[in-house]
């Protein structure tokens, strides 16, 4: 089995301590949002200004002026906040945002992340990515274990520009969850059905395995949404 | 008696000469100076270098400039956004030059100038392609890349309510780069969705003191987004 995006964003909702302040990025990331339960206080920061974010707005309530860092209309949850970008990367910069998931196009076995320029891109642009490599305390990285072609992605060294090094502390893929610990990757947890050699096989960069290694708690689908296929 | 308050974009645009350095605020559509920057296009101003956090959507405000050939540099942290069809025209044909620069830390270039202050050292970016040629110093142990302020001739934002005295208050996420770069231009030029008189903002809820601030504009907004943010 391998969990679908709403699986991974799963996966990692469920590591998030109550009390977090989370950056989101682009992609499965925003998803994770929806999987928290309501037992953790949790609040969400967007890079234009904005503490204590809310989800997307429902059709015919949108505000004009209140739209998240991927120029969706957003809503605020009781206790945000709004400020200047210069305070909101004091926040990134000055590591007081404790959690960022970021999506990836290629991991490295020492944390190295590079998920900025794509292969083939007309226009660079590299945003607050950068910011939040080398500020926030915890960089939880979610993506694809492999390409759609089927190469690894977790490698021993990153060959697109990196967006920062050594930053990445976790790894949520279709296939596994991954520590980066200073001795090199750890894997953690493995997808339903699979594990640790099947895992190995599509990771380039080399695995220890976690004493407590183990499959990984994910429920087939919630209210209809699969999270493991 | 101190106004500051132009009674249209068209006048409080006509001085910026050809060649001009404008910071642009706004992300997004909120506090995106739309109205002022459109006046600049139907003016006819040209050569000019943009600072702004993306390269503009469709072909109004930003993107129109775009279109019309009138950007000679733009620095920015996300030039790729969806919609920036103009500027990545231009780009390929080498027809424009793009400085790029993290989001943070072209915030912070901005604060500098600003501030006064010759520069800083950041940790962001430091190792990777975009801190090359750039000087960098280990300080307790940590690698810091140095980073000049940026100013410009202009900054073009747009605030909630302002009066003629330049004080502003924003709404919601209107602030984001809107802030520093009303402190770091030789002459700052504010639209405002409300012109309201002296006393209008309480102190407490000045978000920008009208030091910062040289001319206002108020345009009506509009109830509907359309009206506000020009065709998609």
């Amino acid at each position: 089995m391998k969990l679908t995006r709403d699986g991974i964003a799963y996966r990692v909702a469920c590591d998030l301590p109550n009390g977090s302040y989370v950056n989101l990025g682009i992609g499965i990331p925003t998803i994770v949002s929806s999987y928290l339960t309501p037992d953790k206080e949790i609040l969400f920061h967007s890079e234009n200004g904005i503490l204590g974010m809310g989800p997307v707005a429902a059709p015919g309530t949108e505000d004009v002026d209140l739209v998240n860092a991927g120029k969706e209309f957003v809503t605020m949850l009781p206790g945000g906040a709004f400020f200047d970008h210069s305070l909101s990367f004091s926040m990134i910069r000055g590591g007081h945002l404790t959690h960022s998931i970021l999506g990836a196009l290629e991991v490295a076995g020492n944390g190295d992340l590079a998920n900025w320029r794509t292969p083939g891109e007309k226009v660079p642009g590299v945003g607050g990515a950068m910011d939040l490599a080398f500020g926030v305390k915890n960089v939880w990285v979610t993506m694809t274990h492999v390409t759609n072609k089927g190469k690894p992605k977790i490698l021993k060294a990153c060959t697109l520009p990196l967006t920062g090094p050594r930053c990445v502390k976790r790894i949520y893929t279709d296939l596994a969850l991954i520590e980066v610990t200073p001795e090199g990757l750890l894997l953690r947890e493995f997808a339903p059905g699979l594990d640790p050699a099947a895992v190995q096989a599509q990771t380039e960069a080399p695995l220890r395995i976690a004493s407590d290694c183990s499959a990984m708690n994910v429920p087939e689908n919630i209210k209809g949404v699969p999270l493991a296929a | 008696m101190i106004d500051k308050t132009f009674k249209s974009c068209e006048e409080a645009v006509a001085c910026v000469p050809d060649g001009a350095t404008i910071m642009l605020g706004g992300f997004g559509d909120p506090g995106l100076p739309g109205r002022l920057l459109e006046a600049l296009r139907q003016k006819g101003t040209k050569n000019l270098a943009i600072i702004h956090n993306g390269a503009g959507a469709g072909d109004w405000a930003l993107g129109g400039l775009i279109k019309d050939g009138r950007i000679r540099k733009l620095t920015a942290s996300f030039p790729c956004n969806p919609g920036a069809i103009a500027f990545q025209e231009l780009y390929l044909k080498g027809q424009v030059e793009l400085e790029l620069v993290p989001q943070g830390t072209l915030a912070e270039r901005i604060r500098a100038a600003g501030a006064g202050l010759g520069g800083f050292f950041t940790p962001t970016a430091a190792g990777t392609e975009l801190a090359k040629g750039k000087e960098s110093r280990v300080i307790d142990g940590r690698e810091y890349v140095f980073e000049k302020p940026l100013r410009a001739d202009f900054a073009f934002i747009r605030a909630h309510r302002g009066d003629r005295l330049g004080n502003l208050a924003f709404r919601k996420a209107m602030r984001n780069f809107n802030m520093v770069m009303a402190t770091a231009a030789e002459m700052t030029i504010a639209e405002v969705d409300k012109l309201v008189p002296v006393g209008g903002i309480d102190p407490e809820d000045v978000h920008t003191p009208g030091i910062f601030v040289d001319r206002v504009v108020h345009i009506a907004r509009h109830p509907k987004l359309v009206e506000i943010t020009g065709p998609k």
